[in-house]
């Protein structure tokens, strides 16, 4: 069996896993670093997202508005000295990748040009016309070819960390070309694998996003924090999920019910605001979780329209006029014409919330560091205290250059003073799994993992919505609970080494139930309302006396996890009412 | 589209391969419950969930563009999730392929690593003589600068023009429609200063001049890249820089 030593492995390859790979390679020419990912990295999908990067650019801004943007639009549960950092680091991240080639959309003067988003003040988001984070990801893998110490691991999915007295020593991974195991000593580790809206059965996500760095961290004693609060994007189109970007909204477009009435005005966003001339903080540009709920209501009040492919509002572009279009919305246009049939110059596109994004992960704090020495987390996977209970568009994208510098920065310094971890001291852990592995792929029971897939999606679904009661919950822990019995009596056909995908879907089963267990029972456990954790039975407010904390999940073999709670850094900003429209104004904000 | 009979159901044929089982690759019939929006990738994934859980593809994003599921699909190089069965009844029949012109590491999964090597090998990132400090701000680059690269920059290397490249199949040393654009695209960024290094591998024999001009390639675009246009550019830019060389004055942009 392969043994390849390495002092920094990253696992992943998208935005987050190939900024930290360069980081590394700058901070200390000369060591060894191994990007171990699943898929080639332009698959990647970081590569689905579209509408933009914060970070303060123009005079009139300033980095403090982003911060409160950024603070009250995570309902005060962001940590931040984190937010702190990041809005003070987003823009120089975005204009390196400027320096780097990234075709940004331009002004007539040749600077880069910014765009409006939710829940943003001013306008701060940098894009490259609507494929941004396809333009991010090719950049960054692009450019990580220029450094010879990092070795990419194409199409190797990562099992397991190898850990020894609480210190990572590396991680178990299968070579997917063959089937074989390969286990990879590293004194620094990096997660960077990305979400998990796979959980769910209608999200913006690419079938790759199974919550596996997540799983793997959790499973070897990391907490989860958050994990409940999953971000619905107001816009996927129905049926698929596939994502209409915020940046419809930010150059101008507005949402419509069935009967043409623009129903952001009756929760709290407005007043409305007139065609073409979109607000900032006002009924589009209102946040994430806001439109998404105010979607829900009109659902119930019969307003929304049946399509089908389900119910939907309309988001009208019409008024864009078909140039502007095809210059800042060209693969919009694109999709709803194979997706749903329309061309968005001539009608407007069905669209509903979908699952988009999880605020929470692995626990990590303003270094990237996980509580495992030698572990650090980026991107959507960590939970670094940036979002809160809800993440503001395009904060994302700029989270992945900002904290991916950071965590290679940080996991070179820790591989400068670690020794190189010994197989000896991992043998029986990688014997140990790797005879589990070889079990699950000869499989002989008589559960189909395809079923308990779907049935895991749709009870998420239906129990962890936009939405939750407890009896929901509580029915949906249940369901779980034997999900996760009959998964161990899935049975599997294939049994060859090459390329068997029967054989690592089941393995992301068993990390998609484990994050699915630790999001539902982060939830029940939050008896208060807060960002996107919304609840129905009694505790529909926010309650900072008790809750303002990060849950943490334990994972507990065999059973339910664990929740603890952490409290949440504040520095300047102490909990306020959360307005938009012009309520926010009433308040004095 | 309305004399076409609308089925419940509708047959695909597969092909698969087996290494480790069979000698050579063979084809597969399923029936899958049909539907308007069905997409071959839909359809692949159906198969999977409840046909035949071995059969093997790659897939991710399904709204082309991590550019996974490049097939073959009636013998045409399409993605596989913007390719609707709708587009086939009248055909009556659909067949799904790996990719031509690669080798094929298990049915419809076709060995990429000797394209992704290519791509890898054509300096594809700003080389710049001085960098300029983050603190000044961004290299200026109007949107018409912007302009002359930006198609070339959207390729999302799916590998569907070398399965269409007549020249790839013969030669597979040649560098290809995707690399050469791809080194095209930052020959034309305004940013750069690096053609001139380029210029050696697009110059060689499995550069620029290996191409025949099939233009196949840009018709199976699924991006609208058009490599053939860029490959022809990049002949025009290596007989400039053939001619400055012979009097000394390349190397410059």
């Amino acid at each position: 069996m392969q043994t390849i030593k390495t002092d920094v492995l990253i696992i992943g390859a998208g935005g987050g896993g190939l900024r930290a790979a360069i980081a590394a390679a700058e901070a200390n020419p000369s060591i060894t670093i191994a990007q171990v990912s699943k898929v080639y990295p332009m698959r990647s999908h970081t590569v689905a997202a579209e509408g933009g990067a914060a970070g303060v650019i123009q005079d009139h801004d300033d980095v403090q508005y982003h911060f409160d943007d950024t603070v009250s639009g995570g309902d005060w549960l962001c940590d931040q000295d984190v937010v702190d950092y990041f809005v003070r680091h987003a823009t120089e991240e975005n204009m390196r990748l400027e320096h780097w080639g990234c075709p940004w959309s331009r002004k007539p003067d040749g600077r880069v040009n910014v765009r409006a988003f939710g829940g943003m003040k001013i306008e701060r988001t940098w894009f490259a016309a609507d494929k941004t984070g396809f333009h991010i990801l090719h950049t960054l893998f692009q450019t990580s070819l220029k450094f010879p110490q990092i070795t990419r691991y194409n199409e190797y999915f990562c099992t397991n960390l190898l850990v020894k007295d609480g210190v990572v020593q590396g991680v178990l991974a299968i070579d997917i070309a063959n089937g074989t195991f390969v286990t990879f000593l590293a004194k620094s580790v990096i997660i960077a694998t990305g979400g998990a809206g796979r959980v769910y059965r209608f999200n913006t996500n690419g079938g790759i996003v199974t919550g596996d760095g997540m799983a793997m961290a959790y499973r070897a004693g990391v907490p989860l924090r958050d994990m409940e609060f999953v971000q619905y994007h107001p816009t996927g189109l129905p049926g698929t999920g596939i994502l209409m970007t915020e940046g419809c909204r930010g150059e101008g477009g507005i949402l419509t019910n069935t009967d043409g009435y623009r129903y952001l005005q009756d929760y709290a966003l407005g007043p409305e605001t007139p065609i073409g001339e979109p607000k900032n903080k006002y009924m589009e540009l209102g946040p994430r979780d806001r439109l998404s709920q105010a979607f829900w209501h009109e659902e119930k009040k019969g307003r929304v329209i049946n399509t089908d492919r389900g119910t939907a509002v309309n988001l009208d572009l019409r008024h864009l006029g078909e140039a502007k279009i095809n210059e800042r919305l060209p693969f919009i246009r694109e999709l709803a014409k194979s997706y749903v049939g329309v061309d968005p110059v001539y009608a407007p596109i069905p669209v509903r919330p979908t699952v988009h994004y999880t605020m929470g992960g692995i626990q990590t704090n303003i270094r990237a560091e996980t509580p495992m020495t030698g572990l650090y987390a980026v991107g959507e996977c960590a939970s670094s205290g940036l979002h809160g209970a809800n993440r503001l568009g395009s904060n994302s994208l700029a989270e992945l250059g900002v904290f991916g510098r950071v965590a290679g920065e940080q996991a070179a310094l820790h591989a400068k003073q670690a020794d190189m971890p010994q197989m000896e001291d991992v043998q029986d852990q990688v014997n140990e799994q790797k005879a589990r592995w070889l079990a699950l792929r000869s499989a002989k029971g008589t559960e189909n993992p395809a079923h308990i897939r779907k049935e895991l999606a749709d009870v998420m679904e239906a129990g962890v919505g936009i939405y939750r009661l407890s009896s929901e919950l509580d029915s949906t822990k249940e369901k779980l609970a034997s999900l996760q019995e009959r998964y161990r009596n899935i049975g599997l056909n294939d049994g060859t080494n090459v390329f068997n995908t029967e054989w690592l879907y089941a393995i992301e089963l068993g990390f998609l139930l484990d994050v699915g267990e630790a999001m539902v029972h982060s939830a029940s456990g939050r008896t208060e309302s807060r960002g996107s954790h919304q609840r129905l039975d009694g505790f529909e407010t926010r309650n900072d006396v008790d809750f303002l904390k990060h849950t943490l999940a334990y994972w507990q073999p065999g059973s339910a996890p664990k929740t603890a709670y952490q409290d949440v850094v504040i520095t300047t900003s102490q909990p306020a009412t959360r307005a938009y429209g012009d309520a926010a104004n009433k308040k004095g904000s | 589209m309305s004399t076409v009979h609308v089925p419940s159901t509708i047959k695909i044929t597969v092909q698969r391969y087996r290494p480790e089982l069979d000698d050579k690759p063979w084809q597969q019939a399923f029936e899958v419950p049909y539907h308007f929006d069905l997409s071959v990738l839909e359809s692949l994934n159906y198969i999977k969930d409840n046909l035949d859980s071995s059969l093997s593809f790659r897939w991710s994003c399904r709204m082309a563009i991590c550019g996974s599921c490049g097939f073959m699909i009636n013998g045409v190089p399409k993605l596989g999730c913007k390719t609707f069965l709708r587009d086939y009844l009248e055909q009556g029949h659909i067949t799904i392929a790996a990719l031509d012109n690669f080798p094929i590491e298990k049915d419809l999964v076709a060995d990429i690593s000797g394209f992704v090597e290519k791509l890898e090998t054509v300096k594809p990132y700003l080389i710049r003589k001085q960098e300029k400090p983050l603190s000044e701000g961004e290299y200026l680059q109007t949107p018409a600068e912007v302009a002359r690269y930006k198609q070339f920059s959207q390729c999302i290397n799916c590998g569907l023009c070398y399965a269409a490249c007549p020249q790839f199949g013969r030669n597979p040393e040649f560098l290809g429609p995707a690399a050469l654009a791809l080194a095209y695209r930052y020959n034309k960024d305004s940013r750069d200063q690096g053609s001139s290094e380029r210029m050696p591998f697009l110059n060689s024999e499995q550069g620029v001049w290996s191409c025949t001009f099939v233009g196949y390639c840009s018709e199976v675009c699924p991006k609208h890249v058009d490599p053939a246009a860029a490959i022809n550019q990049g002949k025009l830019d290596s007989t400039l820089d053939y001619g400055l060389n012979l009097i000394g004055m390349a190397g410059g942009k």
